[in-house]
């Protein structure tokens, strides 16, 4: 079980059982919605948003333990960040996460969010772990409609 | 099936040797992370046995050539392999002609040609078209389009909280609007198996036609499509042993003559002229086009082996690996059974200890075991029983109560991950 554990890290599981900062945000002023068309999970980002600078975050919805523990580290990561440091986030994400990264982000650098460097070995998992993070661009950048992984 | 399982049933149980059979599916001996594959997403789609792998090899080394035109050598071969093919799955159904079986794409496609071809013509504003709460998508959404275009009123039978059809909701619902009725054989969600015939009878007692989605029955059931006087009856290759891209609509003669032609090209024309365009006869005014012709080729081979195993002798075998899997995974703690119909087919539905279904997946896959997750294209079945997603473990001919043991044990690996232990 080795392999699973670098997937399934503590850190993973316990956001999966007490994701933080879950629920409605008194005073967003920037909400997007995600979906997975594939598995029907679903994400909802919310932010608030003060001379570009985020200062209020939360998520809801319902997905696998990586989906939801994406979401919920990544809101834990956002607080107190400007949105380009939020953009650049999601770039390093994304690319850490991605199969095809040729190893070159190994998470270094990145804090918690290391915790899921392992899901490039999982490609079927991708989507779970960067759906948050697509809904949040879509926050950030105003985006209304919904965003899908498709 | 269930109903299979008593007086039609030949010989003991034992008469069925699952293990011969493993050995013509060369798939099965393939190792996933270093595991024994144990294979349980069939309704997804079935594996192939060595038959039809090589019957679609033979054809594309000794018999590739168009079919219906050419008059050399090949061409009349192809076209009579073709043809043959035909004539099994008019057998395989025991459908009264050859020219009531349409090869199509798949059951999705043959939906979508009887909407688009008979709802087209049939429907008007106001009328309605009924269906299940417990449809896979390619029964809804074929229906939706051509209902939305015409001004027509889509009606839904409610599922019970075992999943099965609320028959007095089903009774009401058929009124004189309702123009045609579309059920599935076997729901892939739930596993329930449906009473067609008697929903049938229902349908044609008010005039109505009945369409019935077959693509989870016909592989794990005997059909015949005259006993259960259907008006039209899909199921797709894939599911049934043969090759992807191919899938059958049987209809009935006079329906399917009425009916205008699904798409326009070759093969389903008698003449053509700038001013107008006489249209072949049944059944190649649906098969516009050079068709899958190796994939048909292909479903006859699958069909000939089914039959030389035995639909029943099948049915009646998956229906014990069904019946231990209800009864094993019944018995592991923390699962719950989505879908306890009163008659069930080839499949179970479940959620685990609050562990999201994808979780459950790539744990499974770690042990080389092969499940389906998530909404199976069914998601109003999801909304109906209020789970986002869940497990499907599904059976073929192949699978033995020993991979059902292998499925209970990766559960339990499930567990001691998610709970630390």
């Amino acid at each position: 079980m080795s392999d699973l554990r670098d997937l399934y890290q503590e850190l993973i599981l316990d956001h999966n059982r007490k994701p933080r900062n879950f629920g409605p945000l008194a005073g967003a002023n920037r909400s997007a919605r995600g979906v997975n068309p594939l598995c029907g999970d679903k994400v909802a980002v919310h932010l608030h948003v003060e001379d570009d600078c985020v200062t209020g975050v939360s998520f809801e919805g319902t997905g696998c333990a990586i989906s939801i523990a994406s979401a919920s580290v990544m809101t834990e990561s956002l607080k107190a960040r400007s949105c380009d440091d939020a953009r650049e986030m999601f770039e390093r994400f994304h690319q850490m996460v991605a199969a095809d990264n040729g190893g070159g982000n190994d998470g270094a650098g990145m804090g918690k969010l290391a915790a899921f460097a392992g899901v490039r070995d999982y490609p079927a998992r991708v989507k779970c772990a960067t759906l948050a993070w697509h809904t949040l661009r879509a926050a950030l950048d105003g985006e209304d409609k919904a965003v899908s992984t498709e | 099936m269930r109903q299979v399982k008593t007086a039609e049933c030949n010989g003991p149980a034992e008469a069925f040797d699952v293990a011969r059979v493993r050995e013509d599916f060369p798939i099965l001996g393939e190792s996933v992370h270093g595991k024994p594959l144990v294979y349980l997403d069939n309704a997804a789609t079935a594996q192939k046995p060595r038959s039809v792998i090589e019957r679609v090899a033979s054809y594309y080394e000794t018999e590739n050539s168009n079919i219906h035109r050419g008059v050399h050598r090949l061409s009349e071969q192809a076209t009579r392999a073709y043809e043959d093919a035909r004539g099994a799955v008019r057998r395989f159904l025991n459908a009264a002609q050859d020219r009531e079986i349409v090869f199509v794409r798949g059951a999705t496609e043959a939906i979508n040609l009887v909407a688009r071809c008979y709802g087209g013509v049939n429907l008007e504003a106001g009328d309605e078209v009924v269906i299940s709460a417990m449809e896979h998508h390619s029964n809804i959404v074929p229906w939706q389009l051509i209902c939305e275009e015409k001004g027509a009123v889509l009606r839904v039978i409610p599922v019970d909280d075992r999943g099965d059809v609320v028959m007095e909701a089903y009774h009401r619902l058929l009124g004189p609007r309702t123009r045609i009725v579309a059920l599935p054989h076997v729901s892939n969600a739930l596993g329930t198996v449906n009473p067609i015939k008697e929903m049938i009878a229902d349908a044609h007692r008010a005039g109505i036609p009945v369409l019935i989605d077959g693509a989870q029955g016909a592989p794990h059931a005997a059909v015949d499509v005259q006993d259960l006087d259907c008006d039209f009856y899909a199921f797709s290759s894939h599911k049934l042993y043969g090759p992807t891209g191919v899938g059958v609509l049987y209809g009935k003669a006079g329906l399917l003559e009425a009916m205008p032609p699904y798409q326009g090209g070759g093969d389903m024309i008698l003449t053509v002229s700038f001013e107008a365009t006489e249209y072949n006869a049944l059944p190649y005014k649906f098969e516009a086009g050079t068709p899958n012709i190796a994939g048909v080729i292909g479903l006859g081979a699958a069909v000939e082996y089914l039959t030389g195993l035995g639909i029943e002798a099948v049915a009646a075998h998956e229906d014990r690996v069904l019946a231990y899997a209800v009864e094993r995974l019944t018995c592991v703690p923390g699962l719950r059974l989505i879908g306890t119909p009163a008659r069930r087919a080839s499949l179970v539905s479940f959620i685990f200890c609050d562990v999201h279904a994808h979780d459950i997946g790539t744990i499974l896959d770690q042990e080389g075991i092969a499940v389906r997750t998530g909404h199976h294209c069914a998601m109003p079945v999801m909304d109906r029983f209020g789970v986002p997603a869940t497990v499907r473990a599904s059976f073929a001919c192949y699978n033995t109560e020993a991979e059902v043991d292998v499925l209970a044990e990766g559960l339990e690996r499930v567990r001691r991950l998610f709970d630390g232990v």
